[in-house]
């Protein structure tokens, strides 16, 4: 099978001050299609420019990058515009709609990007919502919903444009624990669909909702494998001897 | 994306905020409106100087002789004979004599009044007709009579349309009246073009004037002729003077063109003064815009997140300057439209003349366009900063 998602020794370096800021150092990894796969590490662990990095918002420093066969270093802006929109479904942890548009046009902002005629984008965004159960909120303003239907909306949002990947960041970070529960139930229900879901999360119980974990370490990575093995749940060693310390 | 949507999403922006979007367009607002109503108010001088200025006839020629010394000079008879030599072009010729001296009725003194000493021919030159008595005959000329006609304001304010056969008081001599001109406009006013007085103007150069003769007053055959009339005018007086000092021509029509170039000239200063105001204004709105561009970066990070390639953030930024400015000039041409209106009422009170203040239709579309392209003007280099920002920063903005 070929893989949707390679990183081919992937780093990403920049300069802060006098410093160089080893962000992401030297990752590998394949992600196939249909997987559901979290990436989990603690805020400083890389994992923000893996996902960066997934997502074509940026691209490595060195290594290579390449999403279903194409090498995403090599593209300019407006050519990982595209692919963003075509390929790519993002969730935010803030939900991210935008606060003038109702809930229907929210949906339909990638589906104009994207080019569709006014009747096939209401059309698709109509479908989005019904799945994530919003249909009868069509015309509401995003700030007139809760915490948990807005997260929904931006989920639909990311399944209109029917991309490749799901990237969801920090899905569950803003709401309670029985709304993170459907979310990630919301999420599990598409992996069942055939959807390719790449989560990224600092929290081991939310990234054990995925079918593979890979764990980041300080741009590393220390851990790639099933999510119910017993090595998933291990953070790295110096941690657990800074634990035993204190 | 089509750019109907995105002007779409600009006037959603704009009724968002309806009060900052209408303050951003003042400035656009006022522009607009002041070089409508400047430029209205020139319109409506170029007319009413036109429409003055046809009255006093533009197939006429004013020639003035101010001499050269003493041994050359120009009779009258000279310029008989020089209009007959050129009738081709010059038709009719009277002498005008300006008379000073003070005009009375009984006690009463006439100061706006103006007397003029002409020919038999004067009448027919300016076209006047007569509604009493007769005008002026050869035989005034010849015998130096003192008679004269009056204006028709002159009859009915002093002799209640019953003048003929009075006497009038000019420069202190007696003249009678023969004859009243019939009304020249429909609003007669003191020193208007129905309150004058015609005599022989042998009588009045020898009576109530210095005796030189040097205005006269030359129709032309057509008024296509202005300017070979001219030059046979000038030809022949120059003959006589050796100096093109010694005489002046003029015709009515070169005389509307200096002043409507002259007009033209001030409207052309102070529109560009009120432009100033366009241009604040178009600095007014950048300025908003590029707040506005802060104001929704992380709007603009989900947009491009979602795909929003460059050119649709550029567009959408530029089009909403573009309809906020567009949308201000249109309530800038209603006001300026207003304000005309309000301005011609005011000069009809104010000036007692009818002058209509009307906004050309060109200035209008101009206004339009040249507040539409100071959207886009100033929208550019707001939008292309918003196009620029980059989306993980630009998401990461609260």
């Amino acid at each position: 099978m070929i893989s949707l998602i390679a990183f081919n020794n992937v780093s990403k370096h920049y300069q802060m001050g006098d410093t160089l800021v080893k962000a992401a150092d030297d990752i590998s990894m394949e992600i196939n299609p249909g997987e559901f796969v979290a990436i989990v590490g603690r805020s400083g662990s890389g994992k923000s420019t893996c996902m960066n990095i997934i997502g074509c918002l940026d691209v490595p420093t060195s290594g290579e990058y390449i999403l279903k066969g194409e090498n995403v270093g090599a593209l300019n802006k407006n050519e990982l515009a595209e692919i963003r929109n075509k390929m790519l479904g993002f969730i935010f942890q803030q939900y991210n709609l935008l606060p003038k548009l109702t809930v229907l046009e929210n949906v339909e902002v990638p589906l104009m990007y994207a080019g569709l005629s006014k009747a096939d984008r209401r059309k698709k965004a109509i479908e989005a919502l019904d799945m994530v159960q919003l249909s009868d909120k069509l015309t509401n303003m995003p700030n007139q919903l809760s915490g948990g239907q807005q997260q929904r909306v931006s989920i639909a949002r990311a399944l209109a444009g029917d991309p490749a990947i799901i990237l969801a960041d920090e899905p569950t970070g803003a709401l309670d624990s029985k709304t993170s529960r459907d979310v990630l139930g919301l999420l599990q229900e598409l992996h069942k669909d055939g959807h390719t879901i790449v989560l990224i999360t600092h929290d081991n119980s939310i990234a054990v909702t995925a079918e593979r974990i890979i764990r980041l370490e300080d741009g590393y990575v220390i851990y790639d494998g099933p999510a119910d093995a017993p090595e998933a749940m291990v953070i790295s060693h110096h941690v657990l001897e800074g634990g035993a310390q204190s | 994306m089509k750019i109907s949507e995105s002007i779409h999403q600009a006037l959603q922006n704009i009724v968002s905020s309806k009060l900052r979007a209408f303050l951003t367009m003042l400035g656009i607002i006022i522009g607009i409106a002041a070089v409508m109503v400047i430029v209205g108010f020139g319109n409506g001088m170029e007319n009413y100087m036109k429409e003055s200025f046809q009255s006093m006839g533009t197939d006429t020629l004013t020639v003035s002789i101010n001499g050269r010394g003493s041994s050359r000079s120009v009779s009258e008879d000279d310029m008989y004979k020089l209009v007959d030599d050129n009738s081709e072009y010059l038709d009719q010729i009277s002498p005008t004599v300006s008379v000073s001296g003070t005009v009375k009725i009984g006690t009463e003194t006439l100061d706006s009044t103006t007397a003029t000493g002409v020919n038999e021919e004067y009448a027919i030159i300016k076209d006047y007709g007569i509604s009493d008595g007769r005008t002026l005959q050869y035989l005034d000329m010849v015998n130096r009579r003192r008679v004269c006609v009056i204006g028709a304001y002159i009859a009915q304010e002093y002799f209640a349309n019953n003048a003929v056969g009075q006497e009038i008081r000019i420069g202190g001599q007696k003249f009678t009246i023969v004859g009243v001109l019939s009304q020249q406009v429909t609003e007669m006013e003191e020193g208007g073009n129905d309150d004058m007085i015609l005599l022989p103007y042998t009588t009045a150069s020898r009576v109530l004037s210095s005796g030189d003769i040097n205005s006269y007053t030359v129709k032309l055959t057509s008024e296509n002729y202005v300017t070979e009339g001219e030059d046979a005018i000038t030809n022949a007086l120059y003959q006589v003077f050796e100096s093109e000092d010694a005489y002046n021509v003029t015709s009515m029509s070169e005389m509307l063109e200096k002043m409507t170039s002259m007009t033209n000239m001030i409207v052309l200063i102070m529109a560009c003064i009120a432009g100033i105001s366009l241009l604040v204004g178009g600095i007014g709105i950048m300025n908003i815009m590029l707040v506005s561009v802060t104001e929704r970066t992380r709007e603009i990070g989900i947009r491009k997140a979602l795909g929003a390639k460059e050119r649709y953030i550029m567009t959408q930024f530029v089009i909403e300057s573009a309809v906020i400015s567009a949308l201000g000039g249109l309530i800038g041409i209603g006001t300026g439209y207003g304000l005309s209106a309000i301005a011609t009422q005011v000069v009809a009170s104010l000036l007692d003349t009818s002058m209509v203040i009307v906004p050309s239709i060109i200035s209008v579309l101009i206004a339009f366009g040249i507040s539409a392209a100071i959207g886009v003007l100033f929208g550019y280099l707001p939008a292309k900063r918003a196009s620029r920002l980059n989306p993980i920063d630009a998401l990461r903005y609260e």
